[in-house]
């Protein structure tokens, strides 16, 4: 930024001891501008229009007046594939959270002292996140089938790269002390994980698993999408067939699904912070 | 190991009876989940499958991938910037108001219960039926995907500005007023200085989630990376599938990167 101080001076003050202070010139005008360019071409690319907004949001609240009031009878059908998407996010969860805390000690370079392998296991990490879990969803069911296996792997893979981008952050900032205090005394390195680290890092381990289960549980509602099982796939159909009542039915489900599980684990990670 | 240190390490408490409480309700549960990995069926033709997916991201299409027309990568990179940064400006516009009226420090109690629940009902709908009901105000596009993302966004934004706005030191406001300050000089002296950093971090933050968003909204026609993509996928153009993905990895790569620079430099200076 020198070139904009350059630009505009600073301003100085004599205080009233005689000393000088400069205030630099504000970055206000500079923040504003490139964020006016990028307004600018983002409307630009996107089409974005205020009017067409304003003339055409009777259609949102139209559908939206459609699912009221929600056909509660609908909800016969719908516990069942709900109960599938919370399956598919509590085992996809799991084993994604199990996964991760290998890979994060690979990953932490005050636990694996090897810069190779560090940099593969964050490698691993980054690529697996990159992916669009609803793409790596679509990909799965090319491979196992349409169905909620495919669905679980999808999740599974977004846990694992979430909780172990999380953790391996998290293990690099431990105290490493009591660890080397325990090496020093001969304890072997899996022995001294076990009992200095381990503690350090499990209530972080088990909050971050538990709030990745929270967002899949609400994720995994889409995964239906694409074939992945769970309750997105009688959600697609009853959207195709332009059956709000359900489709309000099936989003009231998934509400009071969401709550429940977000209070319960809320109320644990709360005991583990 | 000397006797001494064991002996020690030995008086840990015991905390078998609650680990194994834990783990049997984590047994249970995951067993009762077993049903959700039925319907799996890998067969010759799955693994052949993942062999072309593989191949066509290592043999990318390069001329989509370098491609500057309306249909290359470079385009279909913008569009997707452009809708995650408008959509992420729409959400934080939406989200500021119904953060104030749904802090505990600034309205009573019973205002916030009913505001939260609406913030968290905005939250439950899944992105893609916004998308479906966007289109029918936009028609299809990357406008309806900015409008998409606005909404989903405002449920994250506002939990964490609801957080930043109950933080509010309000001794500072305590002694603005005791100045003799107006309403204008508070909010721009006392609440601005506060807020501000927090804010604008909370927003790169989401910005860099949209973004990965947006690679979906494609699914239901509204814009960005993903309809290519999902097109390509369906009709297995895998080296599409592979230059779309390469593009996809250096996006979100390097805007991480950026955010994370970005918002280590708004916080700590």
């Amino acid at each position: 930024m020198g070139w904009y101080d350059k630009l505009f001076e600073a301003e100085s003050f004599t205080l009233e001891n005689g000393k000088t202070v400069t205030q630099k010139f504000t970055r206000l005008p500079l923040i504003l501008f490139l964020l006016l360019i990028g307004i600018v071409v983002s409307v630009w690319v996107t089409g974005f229009s205020i009017v067409t907004l304003f003339e055409n949001f009777a259609g949102f609240w139209k559908i939206f007046g459609s699912m009221f009031p929600p056909k509660l009878s609908y909800f016969v059908q719908v516990w069942r594939p709900l109960l599938m998407t919370i399956q598919m996010s509590l085992l996809g969860s799991f084993f994604g959270a199990l996964l991760a805390l290998p890979i994060a000690i690979l990953a932490a370079s005050n636990m694996t002292n090897h810069r190779a392998i560090n940099l593969t296991a964050r490698f691993i990490l980054t690529v697996v996140r990159t992916m669009p879990t609803l793409v790596s969803a679509l990909i799965a069911t090319y491979i196992f089938g349409l169905g909620t296996f495919a669905g679980t792997v999808a999740i599974f893979l977004f846990s694992f790269s979430f909780v172990g981008k999380q953790l391996f952050e998290y293990i690099e900032t431990v105290d490493m002390g009591a660890y080397e205090a325990l090496t020093a005394t001969g304890a072997n390195s899996s022995r001294a994980f076990v009992t200095t680290i381990f503690p350090q890092i499990l209530p972080t381990y088990l909050s971050t698993s538990l709030f990745a289960f929270e967002g899949n549980v609400r994720y995994a509602a889409i995964l239906g999408y694409v074939g992945a099982g769970g309750i997105g796939m009688i959600l697609n159909e009853k959207i195709g067939w332009r059956e709000f009542q359900s489709v309000g039915m099936i989003l009231l489900s998934i509400f009071v699904a969401v709550v429940i599980i977000e209070t319960v684990s809320q109320q644990l990670r709360k005991h583990l912070s | 190991m000397s006797e001494k240190l064991e002996a020690v390490l030995s008086k840990e408490p015991r905390r078998g009876v609650q680990y194994g409480i834990t783990i049997i309700i984590v047994l249970i549960l995951l067993a009762s989940s077993m049903p959700a990995l039925g319907g799996a069926d890998i067969t010759a033709k799955g693994f052949e499958m993942g062999r072309n997916i593989l191949g066509g991201i290592l043999t990318p299409d390069t001329s989509l991938l370098f491609g500057l027309g309306d249909s290359g990568v470079a385009y279909l990179i913008l569009q997707t910037i452009a809708i995650a940064f408008l959509g992420t400006l729409v959400g934080a516009i939406i989200a500021v108001p119904l953060s104030f009226i749904s802090a505990t420090n600034i309205v009573p109690r019973p205002v916030v219960i009913i505001t939260r629940f609406i913030i968290m009902a905005i939250r439950t709908v899944p992105s893609l039926v916004y998308g479906l009901m966007f289109i029918r105000v936009t028609g299809p596009g990357p406008f309806a995907g900015v409008m998409t993302l606005a909404i989903v966004s405002i449920g994250m934004i506002s939990k964490l500005f609801i957080e930043t706005i109950e933080d509010l030191d309000s001794g500072i406001l305590e002694s603005l007023d005791a100045f003799g300050s107006t309403l204008f000089q508070k909010i721009r002296y006392g609440i601005l200085p506060q807020l501000g950093t927090d804010f604008i971090s909370i927003l790169v933050y989401r910005f860099d989630m949209n973004l990965r968003e947006a690679t979906i909204l494609g699914l239901v026609g509204a814009g960005g990376i993903g309809a290519p993509m999902i097109f390509a996928l369906s009709a297995y153009h895998w080296h599409q599938v592979g230059a779309i993905l390469i593009g996809l990895f250096i996006l979100v790569f390097v805007v991480e990167i950026l955010s994370d620079k970005l918002r280590q430099k708004i916080l700590h200076g």
